[in-house]
Protein backbone atom coordinates (compact mmCIF):
# COMPACT_ATOMS: atom_id res chain seq x y z
CA UNK A 1 0.00 0.00 0.00
CA UNK A 2 2.69 2.63 0.37
CA UNK A 3 4.08 2.01 -3.21
CA UNK A 4 0.84 3.56 -4.24
CA UNK A 5 0.30 5.92 -1.86
CA UNK A 6 4.17 7.22 -3.40
CA UNK A 7 3.36 6.88 -6.80
CA UNK A 8 -0.10 8.50 -5.42
CA UNK A 9 1.68 11.24 -3.84
CA UNK A 10 3.52 11.55 -6.99
CA UNK A 11 0.74 12.12 -9.24
CA UNK A 12 -1.15 14.80 -6.78
CA UNK A 13 2.91 16.56 -7.11
CA UNK A 14 2.33 16.69 -10.78
CA UNK A 15 -1.34 18.28 -10.60
CA UNK A 16 0.08 20.91 -8.15
CA UNK A 17 3.49 21.64 -9.97
CA UNK A 18 1.57 21.54 -13.53
CA UNK A 19 -0.89 24.39 -12.59
CA UNK A 20 -3.82 22.07 -13.41
CA UNK A 21 -5.08 22.04 -9.76
CA UNK A 22 -4.79 26.25 -9.74
CA UNK A 23 -6.54 26.73 -13.39
CA UNK A 24 -9.13 24.35 -11.78
CA UNK A 25 -9.65 26.47 -9.05
CA UNK A 26 -9.55 29.87 -10.28
CA UNK A 27 -12.29 28.71 -13.24
CA UNK A 28 -13.89 27.16 -10.78
CA UNK A 29 -14.65 30.59 -9.04
CA UNK A 30 -15.30 32.33 -11.84
CA UNK A 31 -18.26 29.25 -12.49
CA UNK A 32 -19.18 30.26 -8.97
CA UNK A 33 -19.59 33.96 -9.03
CA UNK A 34 -21.11 33.52 -12.08
CA UNK A 35 -23.89 31.20 -10.20
CA UNK A 36 -23.96 33.64 -7.13
CA UNK A 37 -24.60 36.33 -9.55
CA UNK A 38 -27.46 34.38 -11.20
CA UNK A 39 -28.98 33.10 -8.03
CA UNK A 40 -29.26 36.06 -5.97
CA UNK A 41 -30.57 38.02 -9.20
CA UNK A 42 -33.35 35.12 -9.51
CA UNK A 43 -34.30 35.07 -5.49
CA UNK A 44 -34.11 39.22 -5.81
CA UNK A 45 -36.83 39.18 -8.98
CA UNK A 46 -38.64 36.30 -7.32
CA UNK A 47 -39.36 38.71 -3.86
CA UNK A 48 -40.10 41.64 -6.62
CA UNK A 49 -42.49 40.25 -8.72
CA UNK A 50 -44.25 37.79 -6.26
CA UNK A 51 -47.30 36.69 -8.33
CA UNK A 52 -48.38 34.32 -5.43
CA UNK A 53 -49.77 31.03 -8.05
CA UNK A 54 -51.19 28.60 -5.71
CA UNK A 55 -49.93 25.97 -5.58
CA UNK A 56 -46.34 26.88 -6.81
CA UNK A 57 -43.92 27.60 -4.59
CA UNK A 58 -41.60 29.77 -6.37
CA UNK A 59 -38.37 30.14 -4.15
CA UNK A 60 -38.25 25.58 -3.94
CA UNK A 61 -38.63 25.53 -8.02
CA UNK A 62 -35.63 28.07 -8.37
CA UNK A 63 -33.84 26.57 -5.95
CA UNK A 64 -34.21 22.81 -7.14
CA UNK A 65 -33.52 23.88 -10.30
CA UNK A 66 -30.70 26.25 -9.52
CA UNK A 67 -29.07 23.64 -7.49
CA UNK A 68 -29.77 20.70 -10.07
CA UNK A 69 -28.10 23.26 -12.71
CA UNK A 70 -25.01 23.30 -9.85
CA UNK A 71 -24.67 19.74 -9.49
CA UNK A 72 -24.61 19.29 -13.39
CA UNK A 73 -21.49 21.52 -13.91
CA UNK A 74 -19.90 20.05 -10.91
CA UNK A 75 -20.50 16.57 -12.63
CA UNK A 76 -19.33 17.80 -15.86
CA UNK A 77 -16.22 19.63 -14.49
CA UNK A 78 -15.20 16.71 -11.97
CA UNK A 79 -15.23 14.64 -15.41
CA UNK A 80 -13.13 16.75 -17.31
CA UNK A 81 -10.69 17.00 -14.35
CA UNK A 82 -11.22 13.13 -14.05
CA UNK A 83 -10.74 12.25 -17.56
CA UNK A 84 -7.53 14.39 -18.01
CA UNK A 85 -5.79 13.45 -14.84
CA UNK A 86 -6.01 9.94 -16.32
CA UNK A 87 -6.36 9.36 -20.40
CA UNK A 88 -2.42 8.88 -20.44
CA UNK A 89 -2.35 7.11 -17.59
CA UNK A 90 -0.59 4.15 -19.46
CA UNK A 91 -0.30 3.76 -23.45
CA UNK A 92 0.36 7.74 -23.42
CA UNK A 93 3.00 8.01 -20.99
CA UNK A 94 4.49 4.41 -22.01
CA UNK A 95 4.25 6.32 -25.49
CA UNK A 96 6.26 9.18 -23.96
CA UNK A 97 8.85 7.49 -22.36
CA UNK A 98 7.33 8.44 -18.65
CA UNK A 99 6.06 5.06 -17.66
CA UNK A 100 8.73 2.55 -18.24
CA UNK A 101 11.37 3.85 -15.52
CA UNK A 102 8.69 3.57 -12.67
CA UNK A 103 7.29 0.09 -14.24
CA UNK A 104 11.08 -1.69 -13.85
CA UNK A 105 10.91 -0.28 -10.39
CA UNK A 106 10.00 -3.83 -7.90
CA UNK A 107 6.64 -2.46 -7.68
CA UNK A 108 3.72 -4.11 -9.15
CA UNK A 109 1.85 -2.69 -12.81
CA UNK A 110 -1.64 -2.87 -10.32
CA UNK A 111 -0.40 -1.42 -7.63
CA UNK A 112 1.08 1.88 -9.98
CA UNK A 113 -2.78 1.58 -11.56
CA UNK A 114 -4.41 1.64 -8.18
CA UNK A 115 -1.59 4.72 -7.16
CA UNK A 116 -3.05 6.59 -9.61
CA UNK A 117 -6.68 5.81 -8.98
CA UNK A 118 -6.11 7.12 -5.57
CA UNK A 119 -4.61 10.33 -6.38
CA UNK A 120 -7.17 11.01 -9.22
CA UNK A 121 -10.20 9.93 -6.87
CA UNK A 122 -9.03 12.18 -4.31
CA UNK A 123 -8.84 15.08 -6.00
CA UNK A 124 -12.13 14.58 -8.50
CA UNK A 125 -14.63 13.69 -5.56
CA UNK A 126 -13.13 16.31 -3.19
CA UNK A 127 -13.34 18.93 -5.85
CA UNK A 128 -17.05 18.13 -7.27
CA UNK A 129 -17.97 17.88 -3.32
CA UNK A 130 -16.77 21.54 -2.58
CA UNK A 131 -18.07 22.82 -6.30
CA UNK A 132 -21.77 21.45 -4.36
CA UNK A 133 -21.71 21.93 -0.99
CA UNK A 134 -19.92 25.89 -2.25
CA UNK A 135 -23.07 25.98 -4.46
CA UNK A 136 -25.55 24.74 -1.62
CA UNK A 137 -24.05 27.57 0.39
CA UNK A 138 -24.51 30.21 -1.72
CA UNK A 139 -27.97 29.08 -3.08
CA UNK A 140 -28.79 29.38 0.78
CA UNK A 141 -27.47 33.18 1.19
CA UNK A 142 -29.61 33.78 -2.07
CA UNK A 143 -33.03 32.47 -1.69
CA UNK A 144 -32.92 30.77 1.74
CA UNK A 145 -33.00 27.61 0.19
CA UNK A 146 -31.97 24.67 1.50
CA UNK A 147 -32.20 21.24 -0.59
CA UNK A 148 -34.35 17.99 0.32
CA UNK A 149 -30.72 16.37 1.25
CA UNK A 150 -26.99 17.22 0.43
CA UNK A 151 -25.35 14.39 1.88
CA UNK A 152 -26.63 12.10 -0.51
CA UNK A 153 -26.35 14.40 -4.03
CA UNK A 154 -22.48 15.21 -2.84
CA UNK A 155 -22.14 11.46 -2.19
CA UNK A 156 -23.53 10.18 -5.48
CA UNK A 157 -21.08 13.13 -7.19
CA UNK A 158 -17.62 12.04 -5.42
CA UNK A 159 -18.83 8.08 -6.43
CA UNK A 160 -19.85 9.52 -9.79
CA UNK A 161 -16.30 11.07 -10.63
CA UNK A 162 -14.41 7.95 -9.17
CA UNK A 163 -16.29 5.32 -11.60
CA UNK A 164 -15.28 7.95 -14.21
CA UNK A 165 -11.60 7.45 -13.12
CA UNK A 166 -11.48 4.04 -13.07
CA UNK A 167 -13.00 3.89 -16.57
CA UNK A 168 -10.65 6.08 -17.82
CA UNK A 169 -7.32 4.45 -16.37
CA UNK A 170 -8.71 0.68 -18.20
CA UNK A 171 -9.36 3.07 -21.61
CA UNK A 172 -5.68 3.96 -21.22
CA UNK A 173 -4.35 0.50 -20.87
CA UNK A 174 -6.36 0.21 -24.06
CA UNK A 175 -5.77 3.29 -26.02
CA UNK A 176 -3.78 6.32 -26.92
CA UNK A 177 -4.18 9.68 -25.08
CA UNK A 178 -6.39 11.34 -27.54
CA UNK A 179 -8.73 8.41 -28.51
CA UNK A 180 -9.13 7.48 -24.71
CA UNK A 181 -10.08 11.21 -24.06
CA UNK A 182 -12.70 11.07 -27.26
CA UNK A 183 -13.95 8.06 -25.60
CA UNK A 184 -14.61 8.82 -22.61
CA UNK A 185 -16.47 11.83 -23.24
CA UNK A 186 -18.79 9.88 -25.68
CA UNK A 187 -19.71 7.24 -22.98
CA UNK A 188 -20.65 10.58 -20.38
CA UNK A 189 -22.56 12.01 -23.26
CA UNK A 190 -24.53 9.23 -23.48
CA UNK A 191 -25.21 8.61 -20.07
CA UNK A 192 -26.47 11.71 -19.81
CA UNK A 193 -28.71 11.58 -22.57
CA UNK A 194 -29.88 8.07 -21.09
CA UNK A 195 -31.00 9.86 -18.13
CA UNK A 196 -32.58 12.59 -20.39
CA UNK A 197 -34.18 9.91 -22.15
CA UNK A 198 -35.56 8.85 -19.20
CA UNK A 199 -37.56 12.05 -17.67
CA UNK A 200 -38.88 12.60 -21.47
CA UNK A 201 -40.01 8.65 -20.76
CA UNK A 202 -41.40 9.55 -17.45
CA UNK A 203 -43.08 12.73 -18.78
CA UNK A 204 -44.54 11.05 -21.49
CA UNK A 205 -45.06 7.96 -19.92
CA UNK A 206 -43.41 6.01 -22.72
CA UNK A 207 -42.35 2.66 -20.44
CA UNK A 208 -39.72 1.79 -23.33
CA UNK A 209 -37.95 5.05 -22.86
CA UNK A 210 -38.10 4.90 -18.94
CA UNK A 211 -36.80 0.90 -19.47
CA UNK A 212 -33.91 2.47 -21.78
CA UNK A 213 -32.68 5.35 -19.35
CA UNK A 214 -32.58 2.87 -16.31
CA UNK A 215 -30.55 0.38 -18.22
CA UNK A 216 -28.06 2.71 -19.31
CA UNK A 217 -27.90 4.13 -15.53
CA UNK A 218 -26.72 1.12 -14.62
CA UNK A 219 -24.54 -0.11 -17.28
CA UNK A 220 -22.77 3.92 -16.52
CA UNK A 221 -23.33 3.78 -13.14
CA UNK A 222 -21.97 8.07 -12.78
CA UNK A 223 -25.54 8.29 -14.29
CA UNK A 224 -27.58 6.77 -11.96
CA UNK A 225 -25.85 8.23 -9.12
CA UNK A 226 -26.57 11.91 -10.68
CA UNK A 227 -30.20 11.18 -10.90
CA UNK A 228 -30.39 9.95 -7.27
CA UNK A 229 -28.46 12.87 -6.70
CA UNK A 230 -31.08 15.21 -8.37
CA UNK A 231 -34.01 13.21 -6.63
CA UNK A 232 -32.75 13.48 -3.53
CA UNK A 233 -31.96 17.65 -3.50
CA UNK A 234 -35.44 18.02 -4.34
CA UNK A 235 -36.96 15.32 -2.70
CA UNK A 236 -38.65 17.03 0.01
CA UNK A 237 -40.38 19.34 -2.60
CA UNK A 238 -44.04 18.16 -2.99
CA UNK A 239 -47.12 19.00 -4.77
CA UNK A 240 -47.28 20.48 -8.33
CA UNK A 241 -43.58 22.55 -7.13
CA UNK A 242 -42.44 18.74 -6.90
CA UNK A 243 -43.55 17.32 -9.87
CA UNK A 244 -43.14 20.69 -11.95
CA UNK A 245 -38.87 20.52 -10.46
CA UNK A 246 -38.81 16.12 -10.91
CA UNK A 247 -39.63 16.83 -14.90
CA UNK A 248 -37.72 19.94 -15.41
CA UNK A 249 -34.09 19.63 -16.85
CA UNK A 250 -32.24 19.28 -13.77
CA UNK A 251 -34.76 17.16 -11.78
CA UNK A 252 -34.29 13.76 -11.10
CA UNK A 253 -37.36 11.71 -11.93
CA UNK A 254 -36.60 8.35 -10.14
CA UNK A 255 -35.48 7.29 -7.15
CA UNK A 256 -32.93 4.99 -8.16
CA UNK A 257 -32.32 1.50 -6.10
CA UNK A 258 -30.23 1.80 -2.73
CA UNK A 259 -28.37 -0.70 -4.95
CA UNK A 260 -26.87 1.60 -6.87
CA UNK A 261 -24.56 2.62 -4.17
CA UNK A 262 -22.82 -1.08 -3.99
CA UNK A 263 -23.01 -1.38 -7.89
CA UNK A 264 -21.08 1.32 -8.17
CA UNK A 265 -18.37 0.06 -5.85
CA UNK A 266 -18.11 -3.58 -7.59
CA UNK A 267 -18.29 -1.41 -11.50
CA UNK A 268 -15.65 0.39 -10.44
CA UNK A 269 -13.43 -2.84 -8.77
CA UNK A 270 -14.45 -4.80 -11.98
CA UNK A 271 -13.79 -1.83 -14.19
CA UNK A 272 -9.95 -1.39 -12.54
CA UNK A 273 -9.43 -4.99 -12.40
CA UNK A 274 -9.94 -5.15 -16.13
CA UNK A 275 -7.74 -2.25 -16.63
CA UNK A 276 -4.89 -4.29 -14.52
CA UNK A 277 -5.11 -7.44 -16.24
CA UNK A 278 -4.80 -5.27 -19.51
CA UNK A 279 -1.71 -3.47 -17.89
CA UNK A 280 -0.08 -6.51 -16.69
CA UNK A 281 -0.14 -8.28 -20.54
CA UNK A 282 1.00 -5.48 -22.13
CA UNK A 283 4.44 -4.82 -23.64
CA UNK A 284 5.80 -1.64 -22.93
CA UNK B 1 27.01 -16.67 -7.44
CA UNK B 2 24.54 -16.62 -10.42
CA UNK B 3 25.05 -14.83 -13.38
CA UNK B 4 23.60 -11.21 -13.53
CA UNK B 5 21.87 -12.11 -16.39
CA UNK B 6 20.51 -15.45 -18.12
CA UNK B 7 18.98 -15.70 -21.64
CA UNK B 8 18.11 -18.79 -22.83
CA UNK B 9 16.05 -20.16 -26.35
CA UNK B 10 14.70 -16.56 -25.93
CA UNK B 11 12.14 -16.05 -28.51
CA UNK B 12 9.62 -12.81 -28.78
CA UNK B 13 7.37 -12.50 -31.98
CA UNK B 14 4.69 -9.20 -32.50
CA UNK B 15 1.78 -11.30 -34.73
CA UNK B 16 4.08 -12.68 -37.39
CA UNK B 17 7.10 -10.30 -36.94
CA UNK B 18 9.85 -12.00 -35.12
CA UNK B 19 11.92 -9.68 -32.98
CA UNK B 20 14.15 -12.41 -31.10
CA UNK B 21 14.53 -15.95 -32.31
CA UNK B 22 16.19 -18.21 -29.75
CA UNK B 23 18.81 -15.76 -28.41
CA UNK B 24 21.29 -17.16 -25.69
CA UNK B 25 23.02 -14.56 -23.72
CA UNK B 26 24.88 -14.79 -20.47
CA UNK B 27 26.53 -11.55 -18.70
CA UNK B 28 28.15 -12.44 -15.55
CA UNK B 29 29.24 -10.28 -12.40
CA UNK B 30 31.25 -8.13 -12.85
CA UNK B 31 31.44 -8.44 -16.47
CA UNK B 32 30.52 -5.54 -19.30
CA UNK B 33 29.05 -6.66 -22.37
CA UNK B 34 28.39 -4.74 -25.70
CA UNK B 35 25.22 -5.46 -27.45
CA UNK B 36 25.34 -5.01 -31.25
CA UNK B 37 23.42 -4.48 -34.33
CA UNK B 38 21.56 -2.68 -36.75
CA UNK B 39 18.31 -0.61 -36.28
CA UNK B 40 15.40 -3.77 -35.55
CA UNK B 41 17.64 -6.20 -34.84
CA UNK B 42 16.06 -7.16 -31.82
CA UNK B 43 18.77 -5.39 -29.15
CA UNK B 44 16.25 -3.40 -27.39
CA UNK B 45 13.44 -6.28 -27.23
CA UNK B 46 16.13 -8.38 -25.51
CA UNK B 47 16.86 -5.66 -23.16
CA UNK B 48 13.47 -5.16 -22.81
CA UNK B 49 12.43 -8.43 -21.72
CA UNK B 50 15.41 -8.71 -19.45
CA UNK B 51 14.03 -5.89 -17.45
CA UNK B 52 10.29 -7.47 -17.26
CA UNK B 53 8.58 -4.39 -19.85
CA UNK B 54 8.33 -7.32 -22.54
CA UNK B 55 7.02 -10.79 -21.54
CA UNK B 56 9.16 -13.40 -23.66
CA UNK B 57 6.65 -15.47 -26.35
CA UNK B 58 9.07 -18.26 -25.40
CA UNK B 59 12.78 -19.22 -23.41
CA UNK B 60 13.63 -18.06 -19.86
CA UNK B 61 15.34 -14.98 -18.96
CA UNK B 62 16.87 -14.70 -15.14
CA UNK B 63 18.21 -12.07 -13.48
CA UNK B 64 20.53 -12.88 -10.40
CA UNK B 65 18.86 -16.37 -10.16
CA UNK B 66 15.12 -14.55 -10.18
CA UNK B 67 12.77 -15.20 -13.04
CA UNK B 68 13.11 -11.88 -15.60
CA UNK B 69 10.03 -9.65 -14.45
CA UNK B 70 9.84 -10.79 -11.67
CA UNK B 71 9.52 -8.57 -8.24
CA UNK B 72 12.91 -10.33 -7.78
CA UNK B 73 14.60 -9.43 -10.48
CA UNK B 74 13.06 -5.76 -10.97
CA UNK B 75 14.73 -5.46 -7.42
CA UNK B 76 18.22 -6.43 -8.43
CA UNK B 77 18.02 -4.36 -11.99
CA UNK B 78 19.13 -0.45 -13.07
CA UNK B 79 17.56 0.17 -16.43
CA UNK B 80 17.87 3.29 -18.53
CA UNK B 81 15.76 2.91 -21.76
CA UNK B 82 16.51 4.49 -24.82
CA UNK B 83 13.55 6.65 -25.11
CA UNK B 84 13.20 8.17 -21.46
CA UNK B 85 11.48 10.97 -19.94
CA UNK B 86 11.00 12.16 -16.51
CA UNK B 87 8.36 14.68 -15.73
CA UNK B 88 9.28 18.01 -16.63
CA UNK B 89 8.40 20.04 -13.21
CA UNK B 90 10.27 17.58 -11.34
CA UNK B 91 13.74 18.79 -9.75
CA UNK B 92 16.43 15.97 -10.39
CA UNK B 93 16.78 15.51 -6.50
CA UNK B 94 13.02 14.23 -6.56
CA UNK B 95 13.19 12.31 -9.36
CA UNK B 96 15.92 10.44 -7.57
CA UNK B 97 14.07 10.31 -4.15
CA UNK B 98 10.80 9.13 -5.85
CA UNK B 99 12.80 6.15 -7.67
CA UNK B 100 14.72 5.64 -4.07
CA UNK B 101 10.99 4.56 -2.20
CA UNK B 102 10.30 2.48 -5.22
CA UNK B 103 13.80 0.46 -5.32
CA UNK B 104 13.39 0.23 -1.17
CA UNK B 105 16.88 1.98 -0.89
CA UNK B 106 17.54 2.88 2.13
CA UNK B 107 20.37 5.27 0.86
CA UNK B 108 18.88 8.77 1.00
CA UNK B 109 20.20 12.00 0.55
CA UNK B 110 23.92 10.38 0.57
CA UNK B 111 22.91 8.22 -2.41
CA UNK B 112 21.61 10.70 -4.21
CA UNK B 113 24.11 13.45 -3.69
CA UNK B 114 26.82 10.35 -4.27
CA UNK B 115 25.00 9.40 -7.81
CA UNK B 116 24.63 12.80 -8.99
CA UNK B 117 28.89 13.17 -8.66
CA UNK B 118 29.32 9.70 -10.36
CA UNK B 119 27.44 10.68 -13.60
CA UNK B 120 28.71 14.85 -13.33
CA UNK B 121 25.92 16.64 -11.95
CA UNK B 122 27.14 17.62 -9.00
CA UNK B 123 24.98 20.68 -7.50
CA UNK B 124 22.72 19.98 -9.87
CA UNK B 125 19.58 18.39 -7.81
CA UNK B 126 17.82 21.20 -6.95
CA UNK B 127 17.74 21.71 -11.40
CA UNK B 128 13.91 21.30 -12.79
CA UNK B 129 14.22 19.03 -15.93
CA UNK B 130 12.60 21.29 -18.19
CA UNK B 131 15.62 23.12 -17.89
CA UNK B 132 17.79 20.50 -18.42
CA UNK B 133 19.83 19.68 -21.95
CA UNK B 134 18.99 16.07 -23.21
CA UNK B 135 22.82 15.27 -22.15
CA UNK B 136 21.90 16.45 -18.58
CA UNK B 137 18.52 14.05 -18.41
CA UNK B 138 20.54 11.07 -20.09
CA UNK B 139 23.44 11.41 -16.97
CA UNK B 140 20.49 11.86 -14.63
CA UNK B 141 18.68 8.50 -16.24
CA UNK B 142 22.30 7.01 -15.54
CA UNK B 143 22.23 8.18 -12.11
CA UNK B 144 18.65 6.62 -11.64
CA UNK B 145 19.51 2.98 -13.02
CA UNK B 146 22.23 2.80 -10.09
CA UNK B 147 19.84 3.29 -7.16
CA UNK B 148 20.02 0.95 -4.90
CA UNK B 149 23.34 -1.05 -6.07
CA UNK B 150 21.61 -3.40 -8.95
CA UNK B 151 23.86 -6.47 -9.35
CA UNK B 152 22.39 -5.80 -13.36
CA UNK B 153 22.72 -2.71 -15.05
CA UNK B 154 20.95 -2.70 -18.56
CA UNK B 155 21.83 0.29 -20.09
CA UNK B 156 19.81 0.85 -24.15
CA UNK B 157 21.96 4.08 -26.13
CA UNK B 158 23.13 5.40 -23.13
CA UNK B 159 25.27 8.07 -24.65
CA UNK B 160 23.59 8.79 -27.98
CA UNK B 161 22.97 12.54 -26.43
CA UNK B 162 26.22 12.94 -24.96
CA UNK B 163 29.31 15.14 -25.87
CA UNK B 164 32.97 13.43 -25.80
CA UNK B 165 33.53 14.54 -22.19
CA UNK B 166 30.49 13.34 -20.90
CA UNK B 167 30.97 9.84 -23.11
CA UNK B 168 34.22 9.91 -21.02
CA UNK B 169 32.24 10.36 -17.81
CA UNK B 170 30.39 7.45 -18.50
CA UNK B 171 32.94 4.93 -19.62
CA UNK B 172 35.03 5.51 -16.42
CA UNK B 173 31.60 4.62 -14.55
CA UNK B 174 31.08 1.62 -16.69
CA UNK B 175 34.39 0.36 -15.66
CA UNK B 176 33.68 1.16 -12.18
CA UNK B 177 30.67 -0.79 -11.64
CA UNK B 178 32.44 -3.48 -13.21
CA UNK B 179 35.06 -3.51 -10.71
CA UNK B 180 32.18 -3.09 -8.22
CA UNK B 181 30.69 -6.78 -9.38
CA UNK B 182 27.94 -5.43 -11.27
CA UNK B 183 27.11 -6.93 -14.64
CA UNK B 184 26.45 -4.20 -17.18
CA UNK B 185 24.81 -4.70 -20.45
CA UNK B 186 25.49 -2.07 -23.11
CA UNK B 187 23.45 -1.53 -25.71
CA UNK B 188 24.82 1.07 -27.89
CA UNK B 189 25.45 2.12 -31.71
CA UNK B 190 29.15 3.42 -30.78
CA UNK B 191 31.25 1.13 -31.73
CA UNK B 192 34.06 2.54 -30.84
CA UNK B 193 32.78 3.28 -27.21
CA UNK B 194 32.03 -0.69 -27.00
CA UNK B 195 35.26 -1.32 -27.75
CA UNK B 196 37.27 0.45 -25.49
CA UNK B 197 35.60 -0.63 -22.33
CA UNK B 198 33.62 -3.92 -22.55
CA UNK B 199 35.44 -7.26 -21.93
CA UNK B 200 32.41 -9.67 -24.30
CA UNK B 201 30.65 -8.26 -27.40
CA UNK B 202 27.36 -9.86 -28.70
CA UNK B 203 26.13 -8.95 -32.06
CA UNK B 204 22.71 -9.58 -33.11
CA UNK B 205 20.78 -9.19 -36.41
CA UNK B 206 17.16 -10.41 -37.56
CA UNK B 207 17.12 -11.35 -34.01
CA UNK B 208 19.69 -13.90 -33.75
CA UNK B 209 23.11 -13.88 -32.37
CA UNK B 210 25.21 -13.84 -35.24
CA UNK B 211 28.63 -13.53 -33.46
CA UNK B 212 29.95 -12.92 -30.30
CA UNK B 213 33.44 -12.49 -28.54
CA UNK B 214 36.47 -10.29 -26.85
CA UNK B 215 36.83 -7.34 -28.82
CA UNK B 216 39.93 -8.72 -29.26
CA UNK B 217 39.30 -11.57 -30.56
CA UNK B 218 36.31 -10.45 -33.22
CA UNK B 219 39.11 -7.68 -34.45
CA UNK B 220 41.09 -8.95 -37.75
CA UNK B 221 44.63 -8.40 -37.97
CA UNK B 222 45.41 -6.30 -41.08
CA UNK B 223 49.18 -7.14 -41.94
CA UNK B 224 52.15 -4.58 -41.30
CA UNK B 225 52.91 -0.58 -42.72
CA UNK B 226 56.49 0.27 -42.80
CA UNK B 227 57.37 3.98 -43.70
CA UNK B 228 60.64 4.18 -45.37
CA UNK B 229 62.59 6.60 -47.61
CA UNK B 230 61.12 5.17 -50.45
CA UNK B 231 57.32 5.63 -48.81
CA UNK B 232 54.92 4.20 -46.87
CA UNK B 233 54.79 0.10 -47.89
CA UNK B 234 51.86 -2.10 -46.46
CA UNK B 235 52.69 -5.87 -46.37
CA UNK B 236 48.85 -7.03 -45.69
CA UNK B 237 49.84 -10.46 -45.16
CA UNK B 238 52.39 -10.02 -42.05
CA UNK B 239 51.98 -10.00 -38.65
CA UNK B 240 53.37 -8.99 -35.36
CA UNK B 241 55.78 -11.48 -34.89
CA UNK B 242 57.48 -10.76 -38.61
CA UNK B 243 58.14 -7.04 -37.71
CA UNK B 244 62.02 -7.63 -36.74
CA UNK B 245 62.76 -9.85 -39.59
CA UNK B 246 60.75 -7.07 -42.32
CA UNK B 247 62.70 -4.44 -40.38
CA UNK B 248 66.13 -6.58 -40.78
CA UNK B 249 65.79 -7.43 -44.32
CA UNK B 250 64.87 -4.01 -45.02
CA UNK B 251 68.13 -2.44 -43.00
CA UNK B 252 70.31 -4.92 -45.28
CA UNK B 253 69.34 -4.27 -48.15
CA UNK B 254 69.95 -0.97 -48.00
CA UNK B 255 66.89 1.12 -46.92
CA UNK B 256 66.06 3.66 -44.18
CA UNK B 257 63.17 2.93 -41.60
CA UNK B 258 61.51 5.65 -40.06
CA UNK B 259 58.78 3.19 -38.58
CA UNK B 260 56.72 0.23 -38.32
CA UNK B 261 52.78 0.35 -37.59
CA UNK B 262 51.02 -3.54 -36.85
CA UNK B 263 47.34 -3.23 -38.49
CA UNK B 264 44.63 -4.39 -36.90
CA UNK B 265 41.41 -4.15 -37.78
CA UNK B 266 38.57 -2.38 -35.79
CA UNK B 267 35.47 -3.68 -34.25
CA UNK B 268 33.26 -1.99 -36.89
CA UNK B 269 35.03 -4.16 -39.63
CA UNK B 270 34.08 -6.92 -37.32
CA UNK B 271 30.36 -5.28 -37.35
CA UNK B 272 30.01 -4.72 -40.96
CA UNK B 273 31.61 -8.36 -41.49
CA UNK B 274 28.71 -9.99 -39.21
CA UNK B 275 26.14 -7.98 -40.25
CA UNK B 276 26.22 -6.07 -43.23
CA UNK B 277 28.65 -8.66 -45.29
CA UNK B 278 26.09 -11.75 -43.51
CA UNK B 279 22.97 -9.64 -45.21
CA UNK B 280 24.62 -8.94 -48.47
Amino acid sequence: MSDALTIAGHALREAVRRRVLLVVALLTAVFLALYALAAFEAFDSLDRNARGIVPIDEHALAGGTLLGLAMFVALFLGVVLAVFLTLGAVRGEAESGLLQPLVVRPVGRTTLLIGRLLAASAVCSAYVIAVFLLAVAITHAAGDFTPGSYVVPAAGLALGVITVVAVSLLGSTLLGTTANGIAIFMVFATGLAGGLLGQIGDGLKVDALTTASSIMSWIVPFEALYQNGLHALTSDIDGATGVIVQLGPFGGADDVSAGIWVWAVAWSAVVMALAALKFRRSDL
Amino acid sequence: MPAALSASAVSKHYRSTTALDGVDLEVGAGELVGLLGPNGAGKSTLVKIACGLVGPTAGEVHVAGARAGSREARASTGYLAELFRFPSWARADEVLALHQRLARSAGGAAEREQLLDRVGLTGEGGRRMETMSKGMQQRLGIAQALIGSPRLVLLDEPTSALDPGGRRTVRELLVALRDQGVGVLLNSHLLSEVELVCDRVVMIDNGRVVTEGRPEDLTKAGGVEVETSEGVRRLPDARREDVPRIVRELVADGAEVYGVRVVTGTLEEAYLDAVVGRDG
